[in-house]
């Protein structure tokens, strides 16, 4: 066992992992200072002068309204990051809470909790978002990503209340119990810190789940609104000149694929490290 | 020396019954883990509960701890009925009474630091202001022979005996009177499990603590126990002072484990009684005496099969047998 | 004479960092038909190691160093690759291991297992195997020995595994047993039953027994010499009784200081002040340097074995100042 820090850099030290990091890196600092450097995306669309290939004044090209393509995927990146960031965020909190008080207090709780996570697993995500954005007007932005995150919380929690359930047996749970501490102070001091592990994976692991479930959704038509860029709507709107413009499908494709990729890589090479047999 | 005024911790006839599961909902018999356990312990005194796997006595300390639970009996400490408490009045009491563990690389969480181990108990039961915090974990860790800059450390970088002081630390942090010692010194090393049967014992003087000393190698127990009780499948077979157990046992069970006590003299030239057979199924326990099955007392008869001999005073100790009075000694036994 | 096993300056290496630390680091013994040899120490001296290099277990990615010597008889077991490796492992030499359970397999019956390793080794009928089997069981003395090559390593205690893994071990019939603390696991009551069938088997098979062990009590009852291994060397060797009569390496007396006993006077254990070093720093000179109550300037320079008495030597300069 080692203390978290060091999980870092042996997933560093693994190469797969240490490409996806830099890549990540990469996307997300351009995602960070981008805007500034690059014609605005939002800019007031140019019907009349039609898309121009990738070239100098623009190496990604532009789309049918000539609007600059590197542009919007740079501000389609602050946009997608940060809408599976949150989402990712709000299902991993939800999920560590519900496997930590399931797999510690046991009985009914336990029961019933994961009966809930049952049947919730049991109806496929992308179904219950279609339904519930489909009956909505517009989609808020916060609404799409409580949306999200409130649906992929479920894995998680079966997740920690399994290593709940190998922790609490852990002799020092015992001393601690033995000390007098509170069922609150054992989750939180004990329980907690020890499931880090497998859920910055899940983490990890599920901002390319989300990052590809939001472009999926935006492309048709029911996840980010326009005129907000996202790299599913880009695709969305670039289809009509899929083949006479198709840089402008291409690079919103591609940056999807990357990252997503990325985030894989990375996930994999933290599980690596936190494998047991690595210790 | 010990105290013989009041006992500070007092139990009746503890059992611990586990239920286990039979094939198609058909209840299995119970295993009887701890069957009808009585003893005493004084202030500043070591009592030893010796005994193989599966006798029972890592179930007596945690019971008596209620860190599980018992199936009947009482345990009355400094004047509580442990096993009716609630758990508020409960937790104010388990400062009064801790526990060390016998794996050093299991008992301490590997994420948090030395320092914060130690200072749990006092963090939980609010025994000093946040501030005050690290120079009692500073004085705890000299007092168990530490250098109190460990603290920043963390468990993995520390060896097992040194990590056992680090689990005494954290336990005499919230100032206990009693301490049970669940087999702590036997995933040491020799000359590390000398340093921390010292320690103990001089905390024992210095702080007037009284102990539960869980182990299996009596000679170990030797060193550190004023009183010794044998347990075989959940019972006390038989108890007494060191001295006199060990010089003049009267149960065939501890004639048997004193014997096979490997003992570091060539010359000794002790003879060994090698028990026959196996250790019975707590869940199948024989009949009558418990040890019938393999004993090797000559007068062994009928009775022992039938009849549960009560624990009764014999000749220095007392000894749950029909025959203690006249149990062989290794030399008599016709030994292997 | 040729001794039946032969281990000269045995070293074992593994990566550190950017350097090779040695846990094992120069090693020598031998061992004669018929003799048991204890190996002792504590843990992190490199006993088990050196005997999971004599069949060439070492672990990845430890390596024995060249220049280390292991003769069998006649035959250099360190040129050994392959199919003339695996003939002797349990053919000639046999191995027990400290715990029982996580060396059987769970899920394979005890007497099959039994069958498979005498069935690697002798080409006979798989009936002949089972008939050697059975004799097994009786030898190490299972009671109902039918019953038993029918059970699952679950079903059985502690002490009936360890025999199952010594049937196992014998069923190759080697010339030479390694038996790496194969108590410290149970008992002491079964310890005692174990011991004696390791004893009984020893006499009537006239097999060699390197055992390693931590147990100074196990030694004296049972092993013709002791070699103390403290730091990857071996630091005092000699005949059980000379080595118990006369224990001369300040460590070896500090172990026997540390003992608690059973018997004789009660006395508060002198520990061994300090820890044991990591392979990774052994200390400079003598390696118990640190830790010693003895150490003088001398003790600077790494002492060789040196003798003390006749067979008995030590890895002390005491040795040659106090002669």
């Amino acid at each position: 066992m080692r203390p978290a820090s060091n999980v870092f850099g042996e997933a560093w030290r693994k190469p797969a992992g240490r490409a996806g990091a830099i890549l990540l890196l990469v996307i997300a600092v351009s995602a960070l200072v981008g805007p500034w450097l690059l014609p605005d995306p939002l800019a007031q669309p140019d019907i009349l002068a039609g898309s121009v290939p990738p070239g100098l004044g623009h190496p990604f090209g532009t789309d049918q309204l000539n609007r600059d393509v590197l542009a919007r995927v740079v501000a389609g990146a602050r946009v997608s990051l940060s809408v599976s960031l949150l989402a990712v965020g709000l299902s991993v909190t939800i999920g560590a809470a519900v496997g930590l008080v399931s797999g510690y207090w046991g009985g009914v709780v336990d029961a019933g909790l994961m009966r809930l996570v049952d049947g919730a697993l049991a109806i496929p995500r992308l179904f219950i978002l279609l339904l519930v954005l489909a009956t909505m007007d517009r989609v808020p932005l916060p609404a799409l990503i409580v949306l999200i995150g409130a649906t992929g919380w479920f894995a998680t929690s079966r997740l920690v209340r399994a290593e709940v359930l190998r922790i609490r047996e852990e002799t020092y749970v015992r001393a601690a119990e033995a000390l007098g501490a509170r069922r609150r102070h054992i989750i939180l001091r004990h329980l907690l810190p020890n499931t880090m592990g497998p859920l910055l994976v899940a983490a990890t692991l599920g901002v390319g789940d989300v990052i590809l479930l939001e472009a999926g959704l935006s492309f048709l038509g029911l996840g980010v609104q326009p005129p907000t860029p996202s790299w599913g709507s880009m695709v969305l709107d670039s289809k009509e000149v899929l083949v006479s413009a198709p840089w402008a499908s291409i690079f919103p494709g591609l940056a999807i694929v990357i990252t997503v990729l990325s985030a894989n890589l990375v996930g994999d090479a933290l599980r690596e490290t936190l494998d047991p047999r690595s210790a | 020396m010990a105290d013989r005024g009041a006992p500070l911790l007092s139990v009746r006839d503890l059992k611990k019954y586990y239920q286990a599961a039979g094939l198609f909902g058909r209840a299995a018999p119970p295993v009887r883990a701890v069957d009808g356990v009585s003893f005493e312990i004084g202030r500043a005194e070591t009592l030893a509960l010796v005994g193989e796997s599966g006798c029972g006595k890592s179930t007596v300390g945690r019971t008596i701890l209620r860190l599980q639970e018992p199936t009947n009996g009482s345990a009355v400490f400094e004047g509580n009925d442990i096993f009716s408490l609630d758990r508020a009045s409960l937790r104010a009491l388990r400062r009064r009474m801790q526990i060390i563990f016998q794996d050093p690389y299991s008992s301490l969480n590997p994420r948090m630091s030395v320092g914060a181990a130690v200072g749990e108990g006092i963090e939980i039961h609010r025994l000093a202001p946040r501030k005050e915090i690290p120079e009692r974990v500073s004085a705890l860790l000299r007092e168990v022979g530490l250098d109190p800059d460990y603290a920043r450390r963390y468990p993995h970088e520390f060896s097992g005996g040194q990590r056992q002081r680090i689990g005494i630390a954290r336990a005499l942090a919230v100032q206990p009177a009693f301490l049970v010692c669940d087999e702590p010194v036997s995933a040491l090393d020799v000359s590390v499990q000398a340093q921390v049967l010292n320690l103990l014992s001089d905390l024992q003087q210095q702080r007037g603590l009284s102990y539960l000393f869980i182990a299996h190698d009596l000679a170990v127990v030797r060193q550190i126990a004023h009183r010794i009780a044998v347990m075989y499948l959940g019972r006390i077979v038989e108890e007494g002072s060191t001295d006199q157990l060990l010089s003049n046992p009267r149960h065939p069970y501890t004639v048997a484990l004193l014997s096979a006590v490997p003992e570091p003299d060539p010359g000794a030239g002790r003879s060994r009684i090698v028990l026959r057979g196996d250790l019975p199924s707590p869940s199948n326990p024989p009949s009558g005496c418990p040890f019938h099955t393999r004993c090797f007392h000559p007068a062994r008869n009928e009775r022992c099969r039938t009849e549960v001999p009560p624990l009764r005073p014999v000749a220095g100790t007392r000894a749950a047998c029909h025959y203690a009075e006249t149990t062989p000694q290794p030399a008599e036994a016709g030994a292997a | 004479m040729t001794h039946v096993l032969e281990v000269q300056n045995l070293r074992v290496s593994f990566p550190a960092d950017h350097r090779r630390v040695y846990p094992v680091d120069g090693v020598s013994f031998w061992l004669d038909r018929g003799e048991t040899l204890a190996l002792v120490g504590e843990s992190g001296c490199g006993k088990s190691l050196s005997s999971l290099a004599l069949l060439q277990l070492v672990p990845s990615p430890g390596q024995i160093d060249p220049g280390s010597v292991i003769r069998l008889a006649d035959t250099d077991v360190l040129a050994l690759r392959g199919e003339a490796l695996r003939r002797i492992r349990g053919r000639r030499i046999g191995m027990i291991f400290q715990d029982p359970m996580t060396s059987l397999n769970p899920v394979f019956r005890v007497g099959d297992q039994i069958v498979e390793g005498i069935l690697a080794h002798f080409k006979i009928s798989r009936a002949e195997a089972r008939g050697r089997a059975l004799q097994l069981l009786q030898e190490v003395g299972i009671p109902d020995p039918v019953e038993r090559l029918n059970a699952y390593p679950h079903q059985l205690s502690g002490g009936m595994r360890q025999r199952v893994m010594i049937a196992i071990a014998l069923a190759a019939e080697p010339e030479i047993l390694v038996a790496d603390e194969p108590t410290t696991a149970l008992d002491v009551t079964v310890q005692a039953q174990i011991l004696e069938v390791l004893d009984r088997l020893r006499t009537s098979r006239g097999m060699a027994v390197l055992l390693i062990t931590h147990d100074l009590g196990i030694v004296a009852g049972r092993a013709d010499r002791v070699a103390v291994m403290y730091a990857g060397q071996i630091i005092e060797e000699a005949p059980t009784e000379r080595l118990f009569a006369n224990p001369s390496h300040p460590y070896t007396q500090g172990l026997f200081a540390s003992v608690p006993r059973i018997s004789g006077p009660l006395q508060r254990l002198t520990p061994i002040r300090g820890n044991v070093p990591a392979p990774s720093a052994w200390p400079s000179g003598c390696r118990f340097r640190p830790r010693c109550p003895k150490a003088f300037d001398q003790s600077e320079k790494e002492p060789p074995l040196l003798p003390v008495e006749i067979d008995h030597r030590m890895r002390c300069w005491l040795a040659e100042r106090d002669g």
